[in-house]
């Protein structure tokens, strides 16, 4: 194979002017010729909805596929607080500048400049769509929208409904998507699952899907592949996304030549509910939003057994707050999530497992909310009930879904106790190596929203993933698809019974005999269960050497174990979940070994891949830009073989500091 | 197909003409009750055998009862009809239900059906009686000055052409009529404890049915609003689903026991 | 605790299916429902019988996929809860819990307990929406947005597409899944050129799958995980009636 040269593409020019000028020069297809060309667009949450209905209105003749048993129940229908956008209609300074720079910084110096520019330039763009697709966002009595502020920034840009916001997105983009399935400009395939990338030439001409309800394994061609399949947190098997979330598609065209980016930056989460026991199949994130209104703190003295309502005020330490006073709750994830674990490590943890802080809603609740709606309604020196109650009515519109969740979970009512949060797994900022075109190393295939590496660097600010999915898919993929297309005029759709399909289809069948063949003793489940605690402990919120090649060690025993012991049980010309997910956890097990090699390779702390080596005297993460900054891109070469790649990253906009939420 | 047929035969088109055709039996229900109400005056039946009279010989009223009829039967097929195919969409049930809904709610059909089965009983036993039985006639003379009437049975076998044969004395300041004694066929009836309990128990379908048929309509309609829906609902339970069924189980209950 | 389940097997859509009944021990007050069944099926595996099949994403309340009638009711006995968010604090030890699959000749039986919801997309695919290609937005604000009229659009688009107000009504009836997207886009402004043909389309469509009609019981909203308003369905019935007399087609 030849060696592989990363080359981002990224236009020339000042950065201002990059995207709009590679939008007038990039090459166009013409309306007849987009008939003729096929797009597959694997995954339909928001990068792949959005996408494939954008296209699809273009002209292109465009198939989608989900694993789900509906396009809209992509797991971008969890997203909870809500969207950036550098709309400034909060007159409080915002601009696209800013956006871009909170996101550079935010992501620790780790993304790229020219991509991270155009997400901030389309940002607005993606607001007047959804909001033209008759999403509810929140809107003031005079009928404008409502902004909130998220962790990382100084301005409120974050757009939302309710608690709800990714839902609402996607179901936008998902009746923009039905709406191309019902004029038929789409052909939707549900309960399909994409198996293998099918290269011809070199280039990604197709794919092979397994049908979830008959088994059978289907041959799909296109001229282009998008993979649009979400994140893989589930690697930690614990973890805030979906039961089915998983990196197969990604996996398989990483294998077929994809180089697969940063794995190791990982962000875990700061307000999630605690883990209850062993019996736990996933974990619930309360959204960052609530760090808005709530404050976070633990008792001052360690091992307080008392309730939290019986603690008082000056015993409390709002550990955030004392160490980042000018951010104080609203510091980036990674850092309030480390700030938890360092608190809790130390002895300080509260709740039954000493596994979690307070996430305090009282003191707004009364101050902020209370005392605001009494001042409105005209009562004077109300009383501390009338203020709660008070309170609790605003906070009830901002937040009630959040708060009915934590209370259907946990048992407990956060309006009058604290909510206890703990970090957990949410997003993984690394994934699929893409150009600036959004275009893999395979040509041809590309890769869109949380499953590429590109914008958020080694850590995503809150609000920012439905941004990036959106935009990949609405206003990005839309041009640079073009710039590949254009020159794919003269192929013919190719027929798929060509021996590259047949071999590839063959290839499947024969890794899902294998797996049904092993007839072994243990399930899917619980090897993933025990990928996911060697994850965790070893290559999770903090990593050491000794740790990661611990592990590294560990995965592939385990691996070994899988593929002798396992025990998929049913058929394998039917519907069966079990063999579903024996082949994405035999995906897991490969990645999560590449996510320590990484993880290893990586001898710096930057956003959520924090190295207990390289840390300041405060504990802060230090990051080394002489060595590390660049994107680390891995190109396998046979198993457990991985050759790096490095993709330079230049500042020329942005001047690089340490991260300062102080 | 036309517009009105595709709306029609759509599944709201299709409640539709049950919420119209169930609006509409509901202003006879409150007609026929207020009619009825003459029952209870103490003439030995004078006025009501005279409002009798009335409704089946007023051009009007008799086209209106016809239609009544009409739509009577249409309103309970047509309810038999979607209900069959309500069915069609669940072919295999559930093992076990717990319901959210109201038991009324659910069992339209049912209540429809024990109604219709009413209907006839009662349409025999006085409809069809009062048009095509030899039915014993009454002689009311009114003396007009006054108002007090003096009633007198006619012989049996007595029988007139005319539905109600008029004359004035006025000598004597009086009114006659002679017609048919709707009222002492009512009265009698009524001393059966059975048909009276059929006859109330009926009454309490009424009320079930329309405790949901009267907002249910409405709701069809697609009348819903905070403000008046309330309102709706009230008159739904209160007038349709006790005062109007109360009011017709009374006239039974009224003949067993104080006639 | 421990639970006694009676569970409907059926192995795919040709075969007909029964109860079956199995037992857990060791369930844990706060378990959720769908982790009691992992609990099950792992034990299944373990015995070397097959899993029960059920369909479960997202786990946390919000992807419409989880669809288990528990006890006679989707969703089971909690008010505005959905499966995956229904904990075993709220049953007693020894409990017997019956669960089968949502029931409707529009949502035929896949496995065991998964059924075929794509009639639901075809609904949508016939009229939700608002006709809009990528790039033809104008600013945001520059279409206000009344916040009654936003919230209760909002309301209405919280629905999550589960299908418990098919299998809680007694007629199989979408009436309260078709009636939230015709409410929430016939309450803003988006949604006002399309309007009628919405309500038409997706009513049509409706029909053509084969769900039954609505009788006004309410049980959907009684049982909807989500609590979307009988008033929607009203409004649906307003905004289809109206569009069939004042729509130009004839």
């Amino acid at each position: 194979m030849a060696t592989i040269k990363l080359d981002a593409k990224v236009p020339e020019g000042p950065i201002g002017e990059k995207w709009t000028k590679y939008k007038s020069s990039v090459p166009l297809v013409n309306p007849a010729n987009k008939r003729s060309l096929e797009i597959i667009v694997v995954g339909t949450g928001l990068a792949g909805a959005s996408a494939a209905a954008s296209l699809a209105e273009m002209g292109y003749k465009v198939k989608t596929f989900c694993f789900q048993d509906s396009p809209r129940r992509a797991h971008s229908i969890a997203a909870q607080g809500g969207i950036n956008a550098a709309k400034n209609y909060q007159n409080d300074g915002d601009s696209t500048y800013r956006l871009f720079y909170d996101t550079i910084k935010g992501g620790d110096y780790r993304a790229r400049e020219g991509n991270v520019h155009r997400l901030a330039e389309v940002s607005a763009n993606i607001i007047d769509q959804c909001v033209a697709q008759g999403v509810p966002f929140a809107r003031d009595y005079g009928g404008m929208l409502r902004n909130r502020s998220f962790g990382g920034t100084q301005v409120q840009r974050t757009f939302y409904a309710a608690g709800q916001t990714g839902q609402q997105l996607l179901l936008g983009a998902y009746s923009a998507l039905e709406r191309q399935i019902g004029k038929g400009s789409v052909i939707n395939y549900s309960r399909h699952e994409m198996l293998e990338v099918v290269k011809i030439d070199g280039k990604a001409r197709g794919i092979i899907a397994r049908n979830l309800i008959t088994g059978e394994l289907e041959r799909h061609f296109g001229h282009a592949v998008l993979l649009c399949t979400g994140g893989y947190g589930n690697v930690f098997y614990l973890s805030t996304n979906a039961m089915g979330s998983n990196v197969t598609a990604g996996w398989k065209a990483h294998k077929q030549g994809a180089l697969f980016a940063n794995p190791c930056f990982t962000q875990i989460h700061p307000t999630c509910i605690p883990v209850s026991g062993d019996h736990q199949s996933k974990l619930t994130l309360m959204s960052e939003s609530l760090r808005n209104d709530g404050r976070i703190w633990v008792p001052k003295q360690k091992d307080d057994k008392r309730a939290a309502n019986d603690i008082p005020e000056e015993e409390r330490d709002y550990y955030l707050e004392r160490r980042y006073p000018a951010f104080g709750n609203l510091v980036p994830r990674d850092i309030a999530s480390r700030a938890a674990k360092e608190r809790c490590d130390a002895g300080y943890g509260v709740g039954v497992t000493k596994m979690a802080v307070y996430l305090d809603f009282k003191s707004n609740l009364i101050n902020k909310y209370g005392r605001a709606q009494a001042t409105k309604l005209g009562i004077e020196n109300p009383d501390l009930d009338t203020l709660i109650r008070l309170g609790k009515e605003v906070v009830k519109e901002e937040y009630g879904n959040l708060f009915d969740m934590y209370k259907q979970i946990t048992g407990e009512d956060p309006y009058e106790v604290p909510m206890m949060i703990y970090p957990a797994v949410h997003y993984t900022m690394g994934g699929v190596w893409v150009d600036y075109n959004l275009m893999t190393t395979v040509p041809g295939l590309y890769c869109l929203g949380e499953a590429n590496f590109s914008d958020h660097g080694a850590n995503r600010l809150g609000a920012s993933a439905l941004m990036q999915g959106l935009s990949d898919g609405y206003f990005v993929i839309p041009y640079t698809i073009g710039a590949y297309l254009s020159a794919e005029i003269k192929t013919k759709a190719i027929p798929t019974d060509h021996e590259a399909f047949v071999e590839a289809e063959k290839a499947t069948r024969e890794r899902i005999e294998k797996l049904i063949n092993i007839k072994g003793k243990q399930s899917p489940e619980s090897f993933h269960k025990r990928l996911g605690k060697i994850m965790w402990e070893k290559c999770g919120m903090a990593r050491n050497e000794k740790g990661l090649t611990e592990a590294i060690a560990e995965i592939q025993a385990l691996k070994k174990e899988f593929w002798s012991d396992l025990r998929v049980l049913g058929d394998i010309d039917g519907f069966n979940p079990e063999l579903d997910k024996a082949g994405r956890v035999a995906d897991f097990i490969e990645l999560g070994e590449l996510m320590c090699i990484d993880a290893l390779n990586r001898n710096e702390s930057c956003g959520g891949h924090f190295r207990e080596e390289y840390q300041e005297d405060g504990g802060e993460a230090m990051r080394d830009d002489e060595n590390y900054m660049y994107v680390a891109a891995w190109e396998h070469k046979g198993e457990s073989q991985w050759e790096l790649h490095k993709e330079e990253l230049k500042y020329e906009n942005i001047k690089i500091a340490q991260r300062n939420y102080k | 197909m036309s517009w009105l047929t595709k709306t029609l035969t759509s599944s709201i088109g299709k409640k539709l003409l049950m919420a119209l055709t169930g609006l509409f039996l509901c202003t006879f229900l409150v007609v026929h009750l207020i009619g009825n109400l003459q029952l209870f005056k103490n003439d030995g039946g004078y006025a009501f055998n005279n409002y009798a009279v009335f409704m089946t010989t007023f051009p009007v009223i008799k086209i209106v009862s016809y239609v009544n009829y009409a739509l009577i039967l249409f309103h309970a097929f047509w309810g038999l009809y979607i209900t069959y195919k309500n069915r069609q969409a669940r072919p295999i049930g559930y093992a076990v239900v717990k319901n959210s809904s109201s038991v009324f709610s659910r069992n339209m059909a049912i209540l429809g059906t024990i109604l219709l089965v009413y209907l006839v009983v009662h349409m025999s036993d006085f409809w069809y009686r009062y048009h095509n039985e030899a039915l014993p006639y009454v002689q009311y003379t009114e003396q007009i000055s006054t108002g007090n009437v003096e009633t007198t049975l006619m012989e049996t076998g007595y029988t007139q052409e005319a539905k109600k044969v008029e004359s004035f004395n006025e000598e004597a300041g009086t009114k006659t009529i002679i017609v048919k004694d709707l009222y002492s066929v009512v009265s009698f009836s009524f001393q059966n404890i059975l048909l009276v309990l059929f006859y109330v128990l009926s009454m309490f379908a009424v009320a079930f049915h329309l405790f949901h048929g009267f907002q249910s309509a409405f709701q069809t309609l697609g009348w819903s609003h905070p403000k008046y829906t309330p309102l709706i609902k009230g008159i739904g339970i209160w007038i349709f689903a006790v005062l109007i069924p109360v009011g017709y189980a009374a006239m039974p209950l009224y003949f067993y026991f104080l006639k | 605790m421990t639970i006694n389940l009676k569970v409907w097997k059926q192995k795919n859509a040709k075969t007909s299916g029964n109860l079956e009944t199995y037992k857990v021990d060791h369930v844990s007050p706060d378990m959720s429902f769908l982790e009691m069944f992992d609990v099950l099926n792992e034990k299944l595996v373990q015995d070397n019988k097959e899993p029960i099949a059920f369909d479960h994403d997202c786990r946390e309340g919000i992807c419409g996929m989880c669809s288990m009638y528990i006890n006679g009711q989707p969703h089971g006995p909690l008010e505005g809860v959905t499966t995956c968010q229904l904990h075993m604090r709220s049953f007693s030890d020894g409990d017997t819990i019956v669960v089968e699959p949502w029931r409707s000749a529009a949502f035929p039986v896949i496995k065991d307990l998964v059924v075929d919801r794509t009639a639901f997309d075809r609904i949508i695919a016939s009229g939700g929406f608002v006709s809009v290609n990528t790039g033809n937005a104008q600013d945001a604000n520059n279409l206000p947005i009344g916040k009654d009229k936003a919230d209760m659009a909002f309301a209405a688009a919280a629905c999550i597409g589960c299908g418990a107000c098919v299998a809680a009504c007694k007629n199989a009836s979408a009436m309260l899944f078709v009636s939230a997207k015709v409410s929430q886009l016939a309450l803003l402004p988006q949604g006002q050129p399309e309007r009628e043909s919405r309500a038409l389309n997706m009513v049509a469509q409706m029909d053509a799958e084969g769900f039954g009609a609505c009788t006004n019981t309410g049980a959907c909203a009684a049982e909807c995980p989500k609590e979307i308003s009988l008033d929607n369905i009203a409004r649906l019935n307003r905004e289809f009636l109206g569009a069939s007399i004042s729509n130009q087609e004839v």
